[in-house]
């Protein structure tokens, strides 16, 4: 929420639902909903981190504000266009100014493609440039990801799961795109490579101005990496804030919660230390949702107005949280 | 594969098919296959070529066990040369069982992949169309096409076609229902290729291993279809196909069994060695696979 710049990319009551198989040929067809009603800004050269377990939807709603899943509502606008009312060729022509890096380095590369060729393919469809010039932007970004030039005519099978990363990054920088999504873009690799790979978006962030929407489970990386941060759970976003108060002031349980229960290595080494489960159960189903809150069948404080009535996301001037009794 | 890319030494691009070609040489059986294939094809081109006694020619007495008189094979219930005979219907058969196999992937990955990519409506009509020509009794619907619209060669071929392409698609479309959700297909997107580009150039190519496998075996099941049809007499009469020389034959053979065995033999072998070639190709394709 810094009100400072004007966002980059701005979402606005984002749903997303699936259908699932009927039943029966006339079964009724029942809806998964992944994501429901969500708003976020991205500010501009900022990172914004969306953190949750698996299911809650980040994923789903990161891939659905830049058009690679279908959203059912809502509204982006990113720097300023309505990307859901472009045509498909407008939206073709966007996508050099939003990029992805994706969660595993080892589908996310054509196997058949020489990674020189991976790397050059957006400037190639993108029509950037002219072919030689597109030969040099090639070199430029595999030294700019720490890659050596003379790597390009090898396959992504030669290469570890780190230095396939840097290629997908690469590729995602290739037309100077002013976003890029990272959907956990380390939770698929070694620790030490983690760091890497995470210096580096930081440095790259840092050059070239880049805004990053970052999707993770994990809360150590997004602590690094993210300015503001928001949690989701069951498709809905519960509470946003910067890092710094949602790390020091969590709000809402289940950040708490959250925060507790994330693997710390300085409390692992105390002797006898088991880790408390404050959360316990699985998430309700997204083709099932609760009328009331949806955290509230797991929440150590549920009281009868969280099982009956929707908390709205509040805005209290610092942060946001959707909660009824946040600060109990 | 072990990590030399961070050394100064620059490691030579390893074309992912080069495994799979060296896995393709390691099995003998294979290797085996495709020598003899390499020779059967040799004979049937340059055979006529060396060989030129004429295969429609009464040349000798009807009936004439092989090696007599000069000839390899012997004679016909006409008296015509079996070895030129032959030589004549390898390169029939081989020509039916590759444009039939041709047509048979070129319809499968076209239904296949459309299906698989598209999904929803499309998928559902497409596959309600192959599950139509999959029920279908194959031979007696080649004998119904044939027998409409006349035993010519590209008609034979049509026919073998139309009935053999649905085992293609249904391949084609799984292939592109498994790799379609795969990320590098999702990144292809994002950088902005459309979706021709999703299916031909980046879909398909992944896809095609087990498409290949299938498009081998096909062949040689053609060229059995075929000789089914000719020895049914559902060929053209003037074309000399292995299968028309079976079914010429047939009625004596009791008395002349060489001249069934010997075309007998020939799709025997032909089959089995494009078999071994397909089998190999599948076992190259799908190391993981070995041994089931």
């Amino acid at each position: 929420m810094s009100q400072s710049k004007a966002p980059i990319l701005s979402v606005e009551g984002l749903s997303v639902s699936f259908p699932m198989p009927r039943s029966g040929i006339f079964g009724e067809r029942q809806y998964l909903k992944a994501v429901r009603d969500i708003s976020f800004d991205v500010p501009a050269g900022k990172t914004l981190g969306i953190v949750g377990e698996s299911g809650s939807g980040k994923t789903t709603a990161a891939m659905a504000t830049i058009r690679l899943t279908e959203a059912q509502a809502g509204v982006v606008e990113f720097n300023g266009t309505d990307l859901f009312k472009l045509s498909s060729e407008e939206m073709r022509q966007q996508r050099q100014h939003m990029q992805v890096i994706f969660q595993d380095p080892y589908s996310s590369l054509n196997p058949r493609d020489r990674v020189g060729a991976i790397v050059r393919e957006p400037l190639d469809l993108m029509n950037v440039g002219d072919p030689k010039g597109r030969d040099a932007r090639v070199a430029e970004l595999f030294e700019l990801v720490g890659l050596r030039p003379d790597q390009m005519a090898l396959f992504p099978h030669q290469f570890s799961g780190g230095q396939r990363q840097r290629i997908s990054i690469a590729r995602a920088l290739a037309t100077n795109p002013a976003l890029i999504v990272c959907d956990e873009p380390v939770s698929a690799l070694d620790v030490a490579i983690q760091a890497q790979i995470l210096n580096l978006l930081r440095k790259l962030q840092e050059e070239l101005g880049l805004s990053y929407l970052f999707i993770s489970h994990d809360l150590g990386v997004v602590q690094f990496i993210c300015d503001e941060i928001a949690v989701m759970y069951l498709g809905e976003i519960v509470e946003q804030a910067s890092r710094m108060d949602l790390f020091s002031k969590p709000q809402h349980p289940y950040t708490k919660a959250l925060l507790e229960t994330a693997p710390s290595l300085a409390r692992r080494k105390s002797a006898g230390y088991r880790r408390e489960a404050l959360v316990e159960g699985d998430p309700p189903s997204p083709l099932n949702i609760p009328k009331g809150c949806a955290f509230a069948g797991r929440c150590p404080k549920a009281t009868e107005k969280c099982l009956n009535e929707r908390p709205e996301l509040t805005f209290d001037g610092n942060r946001s949280v959707a909660c009824h009794f946040p600060n109990d | 594969m072990e990590n030399k890319h961070m050394g100064t030494e620059v490691e030579a691009a390893a074309h992912p098919l080069a495994e799979t070609a060296r896995m393709f040489i390691k099995n003998k059986a294979a290797v085996l296959g495709l020598i003899v294939l390499f020779v059967i094809i040799l004979i049937a081109i340059f055979g006529p070529i060396f060989y030129t006694t004429d295969p429609e020619d009464m040349v000798w007495m009807a009936y004439s066990p092989p090696g007599e008189e000069g000839f390899l094979f012997g004679t016909d219930y006409l008296g015509r040369d079996l070895l030129a005979q032959m030589m004549q219907g390898a390169r029939v058969s081989i020509l039916v069982g590759l444009s039939a196999a041709f047509m048979t992937v070129f319809i499968g990955i076209t239904v296949g992949a459309l299906a698989g990519f598209y999904q929803g409506i499309v998928e559902e009509i497409l596959m309600r169309i192959t599950e139509f020509f999959q029920v279908l009794p194959t031979l007696l619907f080649s004998m119904v096409i044939v027998a409409l619209f006349g035993a010519s060669l590209p008609m034979i071929t049509i026919a073998i076609g139309a009935v053999s392409w649905t085992a293609v698609a249904r391949i084609t479309r799984a292939e592109f229902m498994r790799i379609r959700s795969l990320e590098y297909v999702a990144a292809a997107r994002a950088i902005g290729a459309k979706n021709n580009r999703l299916m031909f150039r980046v879909i398909l190519p992944n896809a095609l291993p087990p498409i290949i496998v299938q498009a081998a075996l096909m062949v040689g099941s053609a060229i059995l279809f075929e000789a089914g049809l000719s020895f049914l007499n559902l060929s053209d009469p003037n074309i000399i196909s292995w299968g028309r020389i079976i079914g010429d034959n047939r009625v004596n053979i009791l008395d002349s069994s060489f001249a069934v065995t010997i075309p007998g033999i020939a799709i025997f072998i032909t089959v089995l060695a494009i078999s071994l070639v397909g089998d190999g190709l599948n076992d190259a394709f799908n190391p993981k696979l070995r041994g089931r």
